[in-house]
């Protein structure tokens, strides 16, 4: 449970009074952190063994009620009723929000159409594909729009298409004003839909800013270059690695080297390196067939964080929008 | 598969104003709809519902009818009071069982962060146990009616006999739910309460009156809850209850809500 209370304030830090719900933030970190634990706290779910933690300045345990009413939370695992229909799930969520049952009833076929799940409307929940079910769970937490919502790992465990399809919801939701606090194990989910991004280790902050700030804070990117004789591959080697400074490696079975370039001032200076290294390799008359300039991942960001490797399932990822 | 439509999607999560809070009544009513709508897509789950009750009563009847009052004629004028509360008293388990799975599949982690009272799923839950008991006993008296039950309250008294037994299973439930909440899988619920089940309703007045029995086991039937509710039961249908013998039956009701229920309570708001 350790990490609960340092997320929760988090929360509150990333979001300041009067700002809209355009600043994006997030953290990052470990499993272990109390990931899930933390949006079930701030969801009201689960008392905090200690500390407080306040959702739009509200104590999630002496006001859980109003909290609820501004929240709303889809869980990691299928939360719809597997017994009864996708439209049967929505219309007892929108009796139980407080809509009459007309409304209710017009409000599941709303959200049913815009979720690309009027076809399973009258099917069995059981009987809906993961990525189907994924959405009918998104669409009971928005019947009510809430101010504020908590998606933990939307799309664990989804294939591309449905991730696709998730993530569409999911900046719709953030554009139309509802502010989102999700988890994920993709880091290139964060990437693609976090701002700002706070890194968490061992329960405390270590770092956070955009998605781009914590890369160049990490201070590397790297530069991948594709060769057309494998002749040359020694040579090359030489001349990148005199160039950039560092060391240059050869990628075992391919005619391709890769090199981490290092920061400059907390700032990479890719563009000049790089250039001067590519003209240095055709002036010796080595063929480039490509290349390849990236930022670093985030993995390497945690890793060059917290010193220790973020493992793919053990990594999780927290974006607040 | 159907892709989420652009301008549809954002219309559909649009910020809009809400609707009041629910009520604590209207929400237990919905939830009570839930328990409806999953006897109506899952039916089988009614098996209990119906076996039961049919089974007990022809059973006990044509079994030891002859032996323990002369003929199964008499001895259904004397069992089915307690034929009923012993089919319905055995189907009060379900109502953990169900709680139970309901937690473990994550259902209720939405309905918890609701803005609605923390107690109204379990009351919904037991307003559509409530429809169960209703069912049984109706199988059970028109069972009995057919196979030459004659009750002398009339229709007034098995009514109000029908109406006890449902109170007091309704009350019974509690207990389960709040061992729903404590034991881990829905198997489980069920193995321990039926374990405590048979001797709850086997040591009472429904088979035979306790004076047969040896003193301690007398004892023990005579504080049973479920020998006055029988008692009242019986008094009803024959038209002799006495204000006494409700009395105690609707205690006993209430003695089970007043310590159940407030623990199955807290149980269910600490749950992780």
């Amino acid at each position: 449970m350790t990490g609960v209370v340092p997320g929760a304030r988090l929360t509150a830090h990333s979001r300041p009074p009067g700002r809209s719900s355009r600043l994006a933030s997030g953290f990052l970190g470990p499993n272990g952190a109390g990931k899930t634990t933390t949006i079930r706290i701030l969801a009201t779910l689960l008392r905090p063994d200690g500390g407080t933690a306040r959702v739009f300045g509200r104590d999630v345990v002496r006001e859980a009620g109003a909290v609820r009413r501004k929240v709303s939370l889809t869980g990691q695992f299928a939360s719809a009723d597997e017994d009864l229909t996708a439209a049967e799930n929505l219309v007892l969520l929108g009796r139980l929000w407080g809509h009459s049952w007309r409304d209710a009833r017009r409000r599941a076929g709303e959200l049913l159409e815009a979720f690309g799940l009027a076809e399973a409307a009258s099917r069995p929940v059981l009987m809906l594909s993961g990525g189907m079910r994924r959405r009918l769970d998104i669409a009971a937490s928005v019947i009510v729009t809430p101010d504020l919502l908590f998606l933990d790992e939307p799309t664990t465990g989804l294939d591309p298409a449905s991730r696709r399809q998730v993530w569409d919801i999911v900046r719709a939701v953030v554009a139309c004003g509802t502010t989102v606090l999700l988890t994920t194990q993709y880091l290139e989910e964060a990437d693609r839909l976090a701002d700002r991004i706070a890194v968490i280790d061992h329960g405390t902050v270590i770092a956070e800013g955009t998605s781009g700030q914590l890369k160049a804070s990490a201070g590397t990117g790297s530069l991948r270059v594709q060769l057309a004789d494998p002749a040359q591959q020694a040579h090359a080697q030489g001349l990148l690695s005199r160039e950039l400074g560092v060391p240059a490696r050869q990628e075992s079975g391919t005619e391709a080297l890769s090199a981490t370039i290092p920061a400059r001032n907390g700032e990479p200076d890719m563009g000049g390196h790089v250039a001067r290294a590519l003209a240095e390799l055709s002036r010796s008359g080595i063929t480039v067939t490509g290349f390849a300039l990236s930022q670093p991942s985030l993995d390497e960001v945690f890793l060059a964080l917290t010193g220790h490797p973020a493992h793919a399932g053990t990594v999780t990822m927290e974006t607040v929008r | 598969m159907t892709a989420p439509a652009g301008e549809a999607l954002h219309a559909a999560v649009s910020l809009r104003p809400r609707p009041a809070p629910t009520g604590m009544l209207s929400a237990s009513l919905t939830f009570g709809w839930r328990a409806l709508l999953k006897i109506r897509h899952v039916p089988e789950q009614l098996a209990d519902v119906i076996g039961i009750p049919l089974l007990f009563t022809l059973m006990f009847t044509y079994l030891f009818g002859g032996a323990l009052a002369g003929s199964p004629h008499a001895y259904l004028q004397f069992l089915l009071p307690g034929s009923l509360a012993l089919a319905v008293l055995f189907l009060t388990v379900y109502s953990g069982v169900t709680l139970n799975r309901d937690l473990a599949a994550g259902t209720f982690d939405r309905f918890r962060s609701l803005p609605i009272a923390r107690a109204a799923p379990i009351a919904g839950g037991l307003l559509g146990d409530a429809g169960r008991y209703l069912l049984a006993s109706a199988l059970v008296i028109g069972l009995g009616l057919a196979i030459g039950f004659h009750p002398r309250g009339g229709t007034a008294g098995v009514l109000a006999a029908v109406g006890l037994v449902v109170v007091f299973a309704s009350s019974l439930s509690w207990a389960w739910i709040a061992l729903g909440l404590i034991l881990r899988t829905p198997s489980a619920v069920m193995s321990a309460g039926f374990t405590l089940l048979f001797p709850l309703t086997f040591i009472s007045n429904i088979f035979v009156p306790p004076l047969t029995m040896p003193p301690w086991l007398r004892a023990a039937a005579r504080l049973n809850p479920v020998t006055h509710l029988v008692t009242a039961s019986r008094g009803l249908m024959s038209g002799t209850a006495t204000a006494g013998q409700v009395e105690w039956a609707l205690a006993a009701s209430a003695a089970l809500t007043a310590i159940f229920a407030p623990l199955a309570l807290r149980l269910y708001r600490n749950k992780h």
